[in-house]
């Protein structure tokens, strides 16, 4: 069942939140620890605010999203529970206060059944970083979820949960959705607040949301998105109700088709499922351009500097003193520095802040951090040019299906090429989506839909669309059935 | 043949804004709190906290600006700052730096040897760091982090400066200014108002600049001087042995009145500064901005200058009444209520006013006598009342606690004595008594007229009026 | 471009994290790499182009009143510190 359809049947009264939440408690509870999904489960909390939801349906308070239960990435803030970014070092941290989007959700009626795994500090494309341990895909325990939303991804697929909430800084919802056949829904950059999400990248980073349908994505990004005075990079734009818009028409949409994201390493059935999907919309009356943003395929170098600079700055505040992980006896200040975040912090995470580092420091500064924000100007330059031609464009979401646990480990480059495909839409901000459009040898995998600044709707209507004609979305992992 | 050395001076003064709330948290700036209670998650660099900007701290900082008559930039970047310090929360500092929000402005100073005008290279917008206290605690340091996030404005001047004192001047120029504008409450013993001196030493007449080493955090005006006086002796003494200025941060000792290295920075800082992604371009309207300058007060400038037009006042008198605001508002407030005499009041209120409160260690909105008691003071001297010098005996004691001039006046009996007979016959008795004298002027002795005066003060208790006593002396010791 | 295992210590002390004997070699090998990989972006044209760096331009900062808000959780923060007494921090001493 979608998180809409649980909505509808707790408001006709056909079974209580107390028993939804009981239900997917105990699937946990069977699936939780083979899959891995989960780091936090809070039930008794989950109860209570189950109870508490029934109370409100009961007095014909409820809204589409009352009672209806929901895990949380562990990025995001929850007041009294353990918020570890997947990291040893916020082991042992307790949030003292709620994320925006965990206190919105909340006042929606959303019931949050815990806290999900996700790659350290969002940082990673397969769910391996994580100091919890990898997350298995659903789909084929060997295979990765993909990151860094891992966990919420594997969550959802194996319905453990009916939705949960992700973030996305370079494909960390999109990528994570098509490798578990999901609906993965990144917002435009601001639309939806920062506030209480653990920094990766401060300008690319975006909360989101890993549904089972677009219809359910709709929901609770409407539930989640909005101007917050916490956030001062949250825009104020109004959040139009996007559940409303979902009904439009494919008939004369533009669509384009990115060239580049066709060429080499595109693994020829994925390339397969995405030109089917293409047609489909075709056949709904869309039109579709091929047209090329010459500069995309920088896309994945200008990222590996900008995300590593920022983080490199937004991991110093680890350091031992206020909260976290601080190692034992230190020698001195510096020896308390050093050795609190090398023990806090996993490989890729030291990896990704020494690159950081490297690109912000004297000499480099230049050919490197500023040299890829010139180019991000290039990037963004290219996706206005192909807006004014086209209303949205299309593409694969990865390159290849899931891949197996450890294949790539050993090799960042080559990780981090699995986000080709979603980087632009982080470096530009704009909103993008991956809906799944096929199975390859069992696999899902997933079409990408990018639209222009704050056209949420028109993505979300071209997705519902897609999903009315198509049945992808509703397929469950064999074992999950 | 010795060298004639020049010293070159540059000084960045941070001044911490007045303003309620931090620069980016709604957390109290209050001086004195226990430690860590005005640290909220935002100060404390919290996982998933973002900075808000405070209106206020730019409202200051663009005072400031149309002060020095800079550039006001109508968009502005806020950088961070990168080093690990257990005071700095973030591990980065929140400032600006290829945009300040403040360009190119200058202040003028006056010595004794004429005015010269100091050039402002820029000032920007930073938060303060918190403290780190290092007595009782072991082998352990603590961290107080009620201060981090407090507002500053970092004002940066050209190498302009000359000298100590210039620098002085120039540093008191600037501490006139921010409370003028109150955007700064000026208190250094709080660290309210600070210091950095950049200073270096040259062969007179070269163009290029020496090596310069950075002595931070000087938090009085008495330490800047003795800090940059040591350290232009040692660089002096350092290149006459043959020796070479190391740039380098060092720390004044106030105790041992001499600078040393500072060790924490020995390892070469990279601060790996980048636009800060938590904040977007600071935007400003010009509309904002001409909001603002109608709020501008009379700077202390425009205002001496009038004090020298309008008043009459030397330039000297002029500058030392406007260096505080409260100091001119109580000078204009007395020439006000006595209708002029612009000098008399200059002067008391340079003089016994300031010396009272000195020495008592007030400042001037404490004053025992305020102005409208001084001005009924003064009004005594200048209708004949009391002379000058009994005025300054009825000033005592209006300090003292009773603070109306009339009544000290009346109850002491201190009324000038006006009436000409009874100066004249205080000036028989004086000639009788004194027959010697008398004779001796009599037969050409004219400085003796003096002793005459003095006698005829004494009789009366100095209550006579001195211009009367002068007339009457002239005419009865003629004979 | 390769890195030296010094420019690899120097970033690691800028950064403060500790890094072992036996791990640094696999750092210098893989920052090698990546740094090779970045280097594509000189071959971007980028005379006269702005640098990007916030994905929604036009935005501008928003102010917040001067209005004290926060309310005294010391102890409740604390409860997340490593090392506290008398309410202060405790680091190792720092020496200026």
């Amino acid at each position: 069942m979608s998180a809409a359809e649980i909505g509808r049947g707790l408001r006709a009264g056909n079974f209580t939140s107390v028993e939804v939440t009981k239900h997917f408690l105990e699937r946990i509870d069977h699936a939780g620890k083979q899959l891995n999904a989960f780091i936090t489960v809070t039930p008794e909390r989950a109860i209570a605010d189950a109870a508490r939801a029934d109370a409100r349906i009961a007095r014909g308070e409820g809204g589409p999203l009352t009672g209806v239960p929901l895990a949380h990435k562990d990025i995001f803030c929850t007041e009294g529970v353990l918020t570890s970014c997947g990291s040893r070092m916020l082991s042992n941290f307790v949030a003292p206060y709620d994320a925006t989007v965990v206190e919105r959700l909340a006042a929606a009626g959303m019931v949050m059944l815990g806290k999900t795994n996700m790659d350290e500090f969002a940082m990673g494309s397969s769910n391996e970083t994580s100091w919890y341990g990898p997350v298995r895909n659903p789909w084929d325990g060997t295979k990765v979820p993909g990151g860094s939303s891992g966990g919420s991804a594997a969550a959802v697929a194996a319905r453990l949960a009916p939705v949960a909430t992700g973030t996305d800084t370079g494909g960390s919802i999109r990528q994570p959705g098509a490798l578990t056949g999901l609906t993965g829904f990144k917002p435009t950059y601001g639309r939806v607040s920062r506030y209480g999400m653990v920094a990766f990248a401060s300008s690319l980073d975006q909360a989101g949301v890993l549904a089972q349908s677009a219809e359910d994505a709709a929901l609770v990004l409407g539930a989640m998105a909005g101007h917050d005075a916490r956030d001062s990079t949250s825009v104020a734009v109004p959040v139009p109700d996007y559940a409303a818009g979902l009904g439009r028409s494919m008939k004369g949409l533009r669509i384009g088709v990115i060239r580049e994201f066709f060429g080499e390493g595109l693994e020829e059935g994925t390339g397969r499922a995405v030109r089917a999907a293409l047609e489909g919309f075709s056949a709904m009356g869309a039109t579709i351009v091929e047209l090329s943003l010459p500069n995309l395929p920088l896309s994945v170098p200008t990222y590996y500097v900008v995300a590593p600079a920022e983080c490199s700055s937004n991991l110093s505040r680890f350091d031992g003193v206020r909260f976290g992980h601080r190692c034992k006896d230190p020698r001195d200040l510096l020896d308390m520095y050093k050795r609190s975040r090398g023990e806090g912090f996993g490989a890729e995470v030291k990896r990704r802040i020494m690159t950081g580092t490297y690109v912000l420091s004297a000499g480099y500064y230049d050919a490197y951090y500023l040299k890829a924000q010139k180019v991000r100007s290039l990037i963004n330059a290219d996706f206005r040019r192909a807006f004014s031609e086209v209303d949205v464009l299309m593409g694969p979401t990865t390159p290849t299906p899931a891949f197996a646990i450890g294949a790539k480990v050993d090799d960042p480059i080559t990780m981090y090429l699995n986000d080709i495909y979603t980087i632009g839409a982080n470096l530009a901000g704009l909103p993008a989506v991956s809906v799944p459009c096929g199975l390859v040898e069992g696999l899902p995998v997933g079409l990408q839909i990018i639209g222009p600044h704050f056209a949420e709707e028109r993505l979300l209507a071209a997705a519902h669309s897609w999903q009315l004609v198509t049945d992808w979305h509703r397929k469950l992992p064999p074992m999950f059935a | 043949m010795s060298i004639e050395w020049e010293t070159v001076i540059g000084l960045e003064i941070h001044a911490q804004l007045a303003t309620r709330s931090k620069i980016f948290s709604g957390s109290s700036t209050a001086y004195g709190a226990t430690p860590n209670v005005q640290a909220n998650l935002v100060d404390l660099g919290y996982p998933g906290i973002l900075p808000v900007l405070n209106r206020e701290a730019v409202r200051m900082a663009v005072r400031f600006g149309l002060a020095i008559g800079a550039t006001v930039a109508r968009r502005s970047i806020f950088a961070r700052k990168n080093y690990f310090y257990p005071d700095l929360p973030k591990g980065y500092q929140i400032s600006q730096y290829e945009q300040p929000i403040v360009k190119v402005g200058s202040v003028e100073i006056v010595l004794d040897d004429g005015a010269r005008r100091i050039g402002i290279t820029r000032a920007h917008l930073e938060e303060d760091a918190g403290k780190s206290l290092h007595e009782g605690l072991g082998k352990q340091s603590g961290i107080d982090l009620n201060r981090a996030g407090t507002p500053l404005l970092e004002i940066v001047s050209e190498p302009d400066l000359r000298s100590a004192r210039e620098a002085i001047a120039y540093m008191k120029k600037i501490h006139t200014l921010v409370r003028y504008l109150e955007i700064c409450d000026g208190n250094m013993q709080e660290g309210s108002f600070r210091c950095d001196a950049n200073v270096s030493v040259r062969h007179k007449g070269r163009r290029e600049y020496g090596t310069r080493c950075e002595i931070k955090n000087l938090n009085s005006f008495r330490f800047v001087e003795r800090a940059i006086n040591y350290e232009v002796a040692r660089q002096i003494e350092l290149l006459e042995g043959g020796g070479r200025v190391v740039q380098e941060t060092r720390l004044f000792d106030s105790d041992r009145n001499e600078t040393r290295p500072m060790r924490s920075k020995e390892e070469a800082n990279d601060y790996r500064y980048f636009p800060d992604p938590d904040l977007l371009p600071l935007a400003l309207d010009a509309a904002f901005i001409e909001e603002i300058r109608g709020t501008l007060p009379e700077l202390p400038d425009q205002k001496a200058e009038r004090f020298e037009r309008e008043h009459g006042l030397s330039r000297y008198d002029s500058g030392v009444l406007t260096a505080s605001r409260e100091f001119a508002d109580f000078y204009e407030a007395v020439v006000g209520m006595l209708g002029g005499e612009a000098k008399l009041a200059a002067n008391w209120v340079m003089g016994d006013l300031s010396g009272f409160l000195n020495r008592d260690n007030l400042e001037i909105g404490q004053s025992p006598i305020g102005a409208k008691q001084l001005a009924g003071l003064l009004a005594r001297i200048v209708d004949g009342t009391i002379s000058g010098k009994i005025a300054k005996e009825v000033f005592e004691m209006m300090w003292g606690g009773v603070a109306d001039a009339d009544a000290v006046i009346a109850a002491k009996g201190l009324r000038q004595i006006t009436d000409t007979s009874a100066i004249e016959r205080v000036i028989a008795g004086v000639m009788m008594a004194n027959p010697a004298q008398l004779a001796d002027y009599r037969s050409g002795k004219d400085k003796l007229f003096g002793f005459f005066v003095g006698q005829v003060m004494k009789a009366t208790g100095g209550k006579a009026n001195p211009a009367q006593v002068n007339e009457l002396l002239r005419k009865l010791l003629a004979g | 471009m390769t890195l030296t295992r010094r420019d690899v210590e120097g970033i690691a002390l800028l950064a403060r994290l500790e890094i072992s004997e036996q791990e640094l070699p696999v750092y210098v090998e893989s920052l090698s790499r990546i740094v090779g990989f970045i280097d594509q972006l000189s071959t971007a044209t980028t005379e006269g182009v702005e640098p990007m760096a916030h994905p929604l331009e036009d935005q501008v900062q928003t102010l917040r009143d001067d209005q004290v808000t926060e309310v005294d959780h010391r102890d409740r923060y604390q409860g997340n510190a490593p090392l506290v007494a008398a309410g202060l921090y405790l680091v190792p001493k720092v020496i200026e």
